[in-house]
């Protein structure tokens, strides 16, 4: 029987196991919908702007681990998803985004809502594909997928003329995919593995820094007999939050820019830094010539291009992470570490992140009673800012995909719709937002989808008034002049959201906090808290740009 | 220090682009570029010579591996491959003696007169990229009215080819 292109879409994507979707309809990705409409395994959340579907099944693949899906019309839906395929390929997270397109005899003739999405998109996707013949369409979907989901994860983008869509054609879904030149690798090599173990039994100052593709690759629990086997610390990096628990008293917590002193004057010290699922970014090198200066480096990661890109290798393992690590697992052995610790321990004592806890309602006073009271098993998921920031020091993360940020590409606007995304993957958490007033600004037309779905969400805005970290920058490094920084003309966020339909309460003093998240949880449905805390409050410690990370600002 | 990089791609509109953006994104500078088809029917080649050191390189390399479209990158190194380059010379020749001057060397240097008139003569010429960038400097003397060159292509010596070696990270 023939299909229509459409309907392949479909079928392909309940192939895929695909149950979920978000997105927004328009002129030439109508067809789908039309298919869409009638198709009952298939739940369609529209969103309220193109950014938002992308975002939203960014956390939804954050939250899950499966491939999130988005689609669009051609044109401004096509630009509006841009920032949310970037922000998903920096992270590496699996997205497969479908976007319509004008029908192929119109293609290059500037058609009404016609731009080059492939074009526009081939930096920041890990593959697309402009599909010309609608033949092809179930092979590219079955290879979308395929892409989006192993090796390094990342987005994909399928452009879909409308004619492709509407033409028809036998359908059977391929039941094996095979790229030529697309080959992961995923066992590390053993000889490499053995040399690791070598390093590691003879290091005195060893630290493991384990980065975002411990969580991706599934890889806690040999991150943590790893650690546990050889006394190693772990300290993380953003993307790597949860992957150890912090709870431990191995963790370091999160390095670099805003990182634990403990944390970056241990990497600064280290004999052997251990780089799992990491790509040494600025954020956490600081100046990059002082960067672990005293150490090997042991860099493991499934992209090789991320190896000897920023930081050279000295033992480079390409594979698999949970691979790899149940590999080194077996063959190093255990290890004491005492003296190192020892002093890690002294730093811990002497150098805690700490703040002026005074009576006013401070930001990271918020962020510590939401941990206290979600007893770190919420699903935190954060805008960009100082905000973000607090909520990486002051929650004490100890699973995997429980902390949803966006690191590389620190898109203001990520948390309410990654949310969304969160909360319809994982129905069963609790799933709290910590958003700051200009970041909520910048997707908060998504109140429309999660209190129009019923979502049973906290959003936290840690309302400063400022673009506070901009803010903060200004002051320490542009003599606090404060350009454009002030956000006069806010909205009241209570009023917003009751506008929505929606339950939000306002806290200005320390004493209604508590009450008011003890009232937010037990309400189960969406409620946002406006926190108004002071709007100088700054994010300690600091290393300052171009700094090596042992200089810290904030701490004596 | 220059390199010559063969690579094995996907045949398709759009390939030459994003291969090139690759470069320019990461800031890569080419020097010359050759694309053609291969003795495979959707597979083609292209020969890109590149600057850079070899930590450079290897960026390079791996970051032309990541295209899932890239099937193959080899580093072509110079004492282990046949380059060659062809290049379209037209000079001005308006006397006679000149005319001869310039066939004798066209003949030296194993080249060939493909269209003339009173006014001009073109010339064509296949070599390495030394041999082709000395017939032109020959030939400036006379007034050059316009060069066209394809950019070096290249092929591994002997036996093996780009399929049997290794891929660069392997
Ligand atoms: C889309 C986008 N535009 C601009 C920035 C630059 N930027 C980084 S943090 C920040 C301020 C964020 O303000 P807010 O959400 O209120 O958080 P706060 O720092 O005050 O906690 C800005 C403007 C960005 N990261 N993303
Ligand atoms: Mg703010």
């Amino acid at each position: 029987m023939k299909l229509s292109g459409a309907k392949i879409v479909i079928e392909c994507l309940k192939k895929e196991g695909v149950k979920i979707i978000f997105g927004y309809p328009g002129g030439a990705i109508m067809p789908v919908y039309d298919v869409l409409y009638s198709e009952p395994s298939i739940r369609h959340i529209l969103t309220r702007h193109e950014q938002g579907a992308a975002h939203a099944a960014d956390g939804y693949a954050r939250a899950t681990g499966r491939v999130g899906v988005c689609i669009a019309t051609s044109g401004p839906g096509a630009t509006n998803l841009v920032t949310g395929l970037a922000n998903a390929y920096l992270d590496s997270v699996p997205l497969v985004a479908f976007t319509g397109q004008v029908p192929t005899h119109l293609i290059g003739t500037d058609a009404f809502q016609e731009v080059y999405s492939s074009g526009i998109t081939s930096s920041i996707t890990k593959n697309n594909y402009v599909v010309r013949k609608v033949e092809d369409l179930a092979d590219i979907i079955k290879q979308a997928f395929y892409i989006a989901k192993t090796g390094r994860p990342g987005p994909v983008l399928v452009d879909l003329p409308k004619d492709i869509q509407l033409a028809q054609t036998n359908f059977e879904y391929p039941k094996k995919v095979n790229v030529i030149g697309y080959n992961p690798t995923y066992n590390g090599h053993i000889k490499q593995i053995k040399v690791a173990a070598q390093n590691i039994a003879e290091a005195k100052r060893p630290i493991i820094l384990a980065g975002g593709g411990v969580i991706i690759s599934d890889a806690s629990s040999e991150l943590r007999d790893l650690a546990l086997k050889t006394n190693i610390p772990v300290t993380t990096t953003l993307m790597g939050l949860g992957s150890f628990p912090e709870t431990h008293p191995l963790s370091l917590g999160m390095l670099g820019m805003h990182g634990t002193p403990y944390a970056n004057y241990a990497i600064s010290v280290a004999d052997l830094i251990i780089a799992l699922g990491a790509r040494f970014d600025d954020r956490i090198t600081g100046k990059l010539a002082d960067f672990g200066s005293q150490a090997k480096v042991i860099h493991i990661d499934i992209d090789p291009a991320e190896i000897g890109k920023n930081v050279s290798a000295d033992i480079p393992i390409v594979g698999d992470l949970k691979k790899v690590l149940k590999r080194l697992n077996e063959v190093v052995d255990k290890k004491e570490n005492m003296e190192w610790l020892e002093t890690i321990e002294d730093w811990k004592r002497k150098y805690p992140l700490k703040y002026d806890n005074n009576e006013e309602l401070k930001p990271q006073f918020v962020i510590e009673k939401v941990y206290e009271i979600t007893k770190g098993k919420a699903v935190i998921v954060t805008d960009v800012g100082q905000h973000q920031m607090w909520a990486a020091q002051y929650y004490q993360y100890t699973t995997p995909r429980t902390f949803i940020s966006s690191a590389g590409l620190g898109t203001m606007g990520y948390g309410l719709p990654a949310a969304i995304g969160a909360k319809i993957g994982c129905p069963e958490k609790k799933v709290v937002c910590i958003s700051g007033d200009g970041s909520f600004q910048m997707n908060l037309q998504e109140l429309a989808t999660a209190i129009g779905h019923n979502l049973n969400i906290i959003v936290i805005i840690i309302n400063n008034s400022y673009l506070g970290m901009v803010r903060q920058w200004q002051e320490l490094f542009f003599d606090k002049r404060y350009a454009a920084t002030n956000l006069v003309g806010n909205p009241d966020f209570v009023k917003l959201v009751e506008a929505y339909g929606g339950t939000a309460i306002r806290v200005s003093k320390k004493q209604e906090l508590y009450p008011a998240l003890t009232e937010a949880l037990s309400l189960n449905k969406f409620v946002l808290i406006d926190c108004l805390v002071p709007g100088e409050e700054n994010v300690f410690p600091m290393v300052p740009p171009g700094s090596s990370v042992s200089e810290m600002l904030g701490v004596d | 220090m220059r390199h010559t990089i063969a690579v094995l791609v996907k045949d398709y509109p759009g390939i030459l682009a994003k291969v090139a953006s690759l470069f320019t994104r990461r800031g890569f500078n080419i020097e010359s570029l050759a694309v053609g088809h291969t003795e495979k029917t959707g597979i083609s080649r292209m020969t890109i010579v590149v600057e850079g050191d070899e930590r450079v390189l290897e960026q390079i390399t791996k970051q032309l591996n990541k295209l899932i479209d890239v099937i193959k990158v080899r580093d072509l190194q110079f004492q282990n491959s046949v380059e060659r380059e062809l290049a379209l010379i037209k000079v001005n020749t308006n006397s006679l003696p000149i005319r001869s001057e310039i066939i004798q060397m066209v003949d030296i240097f194993r080249a060939k007169i493909i269209d003339v008139n009173n006014q001009i003569m073109t010339i064509e010429t296949t070599g390495t990229e030394d041999k082709v960038n000395a017939l032109i400097e020959l030939l400036r003397p006379f007034g050059l009215k316009e060069v066209v060159r394809t950019g070096k292509i290249a092929l591994s010596r002997g036996s093996r080819d780009i399929s049997t070696s290794k891929k660069q990270d392997e």
